[in-house]
């Protein structure tokens, strides 16, 4: 164990990390995506309410660290619709552990023209490119609606279910009863993705996820699937249990995404969150206009520790959280 | 009553969980990227040393388990009780046998241990790391096994029974490690 002060990174793992940028820059370069570069500070919260804005001031201005560069990439997206990435730090207060560090590298990166399937395509392009690169193994790729991953590992149909039917699939199934989680739908469903579900996904494999809950929609544009469910246009992609990125099908209706802010600041009030000041440029942005596009966000630093093969992200930062 | 958030939980901490004080020994965050907080906690039961696991939503808050520690000496038992005294204040603490546990076996008086307090009373009490402790009886080692590191049984002034090296006598004062329970070297 090195000194305090040391990186907590091996040498080889730092060669690893610039290797990997150096990678997903010329992926981005071939396909003539920009890459661009958006503040971290801002002047509007995220109003998710499982999300935490760290703040800070400029003089007597409240600011905030952007949680990911969504909505400033949106904006560049209204008045110029290139396709763009950006690799950044995000920041999400209260988020420490084994695959979680309050600061983060983040690729985001936006499609115009592109469904989420098509975006899913081109996700899953640069990780097995990585993948082959550096030695990850990759054994099966496969695209699941949330949906149907719920009836197969738990037997429920999650856009029906109810708190009570997703307790009693929890005690079945020999899943604890977190406390405090009671009538929550969306609560519950997480907790059985995080316990049952994720767990399930080939160890070695890509397992996409898509169409969540329409309650879990955040910027994704809502859609219907085959049974007539209104869900989300939305995915994740996971390596084994290990979440890696989260895209959607950009919703681009100024006004459903202002009630949305509205409803997750209400949500925020009523468990005790203080609700956030809500972005109004990116309301503007989608006013002006933004095409259709898809967009998705990687962590970079999972990806480069499942590349490494460590399996905590405190072996791949240079400097972890208990070193800064 | 005193409560603690999920966000302020970490290694150490005195919580209450199904009635019992308990201290967490691991945190951990269970979270999906866009989706609901979890804190899945390991903790230590202080009554029964027991470890246990136990999930909370994040946001969620736990009573506070009202447990300090205190430096003492141990005085002597009176076969019912142990008594233990703070050496500033000179103030008295009697605990039980529950509350002694292991501690027993390896303090015969003027030991500087810690009493851990739960609401006030006596709840565990720890022993010095190290103590010195002398040999009542042992049998007598074998010439010429020493070169094999053989041990043998030796029991101590407290009662307790130690492995122990060949060539230790009875009458010889041994440093013991508390929590290993193992013989470390002639004091």
């Amino acid at each position: 164990m090195s000194e305090r002060w040391q990186p907590a990174a091996s040498r080889e793992i730092i060669h690893l990390r610039a290797r990997m940028l150096k990678d997903i820059r010329a992926f981005f370069d071939q396909r003539g995506v920009l890459e661009v570069e958006t503040p971290l500070l801002s002047s509007a919260a995220t109003t998710d309410p499982n999300l935490n804005s760290f703040s800070t001031r400029y003089l007597q201005q409240e600011l905030y660290l952007n949680t990911s560069p969504e909505y400033c990439m949106k904006r560049m997206l209204a008045v110029n619709g290139d396709a763009i990435y950006q690799i950044c730090k995000s920041f999400r207060d209260d988020e420490l552990g084994p695959l979680h560090n309050p600061e983060f590298t983040m690729l985001e990166w936006y499609r115009p023209g592109y469904d989420m399937f098509e975006l899913m395509d081109e996700l899953g392009e640069l990780i097995r490119l990585l993948a082959v690169a550096y030695g990850l193994v990759v054994a099966s790729i496969e695209k699941v609606s949330y949906a149907e991953a719920f009836m197969r590992s738990a037997g429920i149909d999650p856009h029906k279910t109810s708190a009570a039917e997703c307790r009693d699939c929890a005690l079945e199934h020999g899943i604890e009863q977190p406390v405090g989680l009671t009538d929550d739908v969306d609560g519950w469903l997480d907790w059985l993705l995080t316990q049952l579900l994720m767990p399930s996904f080939p160890s070695s494999g890509l397992t996409y996820l898509y169409d969540y809950p329409s309650s879990q929609a955040a910027l994704a544009k809502l859609r219907r699937d085959r049974n007539g469910n209104a869900v989300a246009a939305r995915f994740e992609l996971f390596y084994g249990a290990t979440e890696l990125a989260n895209g959607f099908d950009e919703l681009l209706d100024a006004a459903e995404q202002r009630q949305r802010f509205e409803q997750e600041n209400s949500h925020r009030r009523s468990s005790g969150l203080q609700s956030s000041v809500i972005d109004e440029q990116l309301l503007a942005a989608l006013e002006q206009g933004l095409p259709a596009c898809s967009g998705v966000a990687l962590g970079l630093d999972r990806l480069l520790m499942l590349l490494a093969g460590a399996d905590t992200l405190d072996q791949v930062l240079t400097f972890p959280f208990s070193r800064i | 009553m005193a409560s603690y958030n999920t966000n302020e939980f970490k290694n150490g901490l005195k919580i209450m969980l199904d009635g019992d004080p308990c201290s967490i020994t691991e945190n951990i965050l269970v979270k999906p990227g866009k989706g609901q907080a979890f804190n899945r906690v390991k903790v230590k039961n202080l009554k029964t040393g027991r470890t246990l696991e136990r999930t909370f939503k994040t946001t969620e808050s736990v009573e506070a388990a009202d447990v300090e520690d205190r430096d003492v000496e141990y005085l002597y038992t009176d076969g019912e009780h142990w008594h233990f005294m703070e050496p500033g204040t000179y103030e008295q603490h009697a605990a039980d046998n529950v509350a002694v546990g292991d501690a027993a076996k390896w303090i015969k008086g003027q030991e500087a241990c810690v009493m851990t307090l739960w609401n006030g009373a006596p709840l565990s009490i720890t022993p010095p790391n190290f103590v010195e402790l002398s040999v009542t009886q042992t049998d007598p080692g074998l010439k010429g096994d020493t070169a094999q590191g053989g041990s043998k049984p030796a029991t101590l002034e407290t009662g307790t029974e130690v492995r122990v090296p060949l060539f230790i006598d009875e009458g010889d004062v041994l440093k013991i490690d508390t929590r290993t329970g193992e013989y470390v070297s002639r004091a």
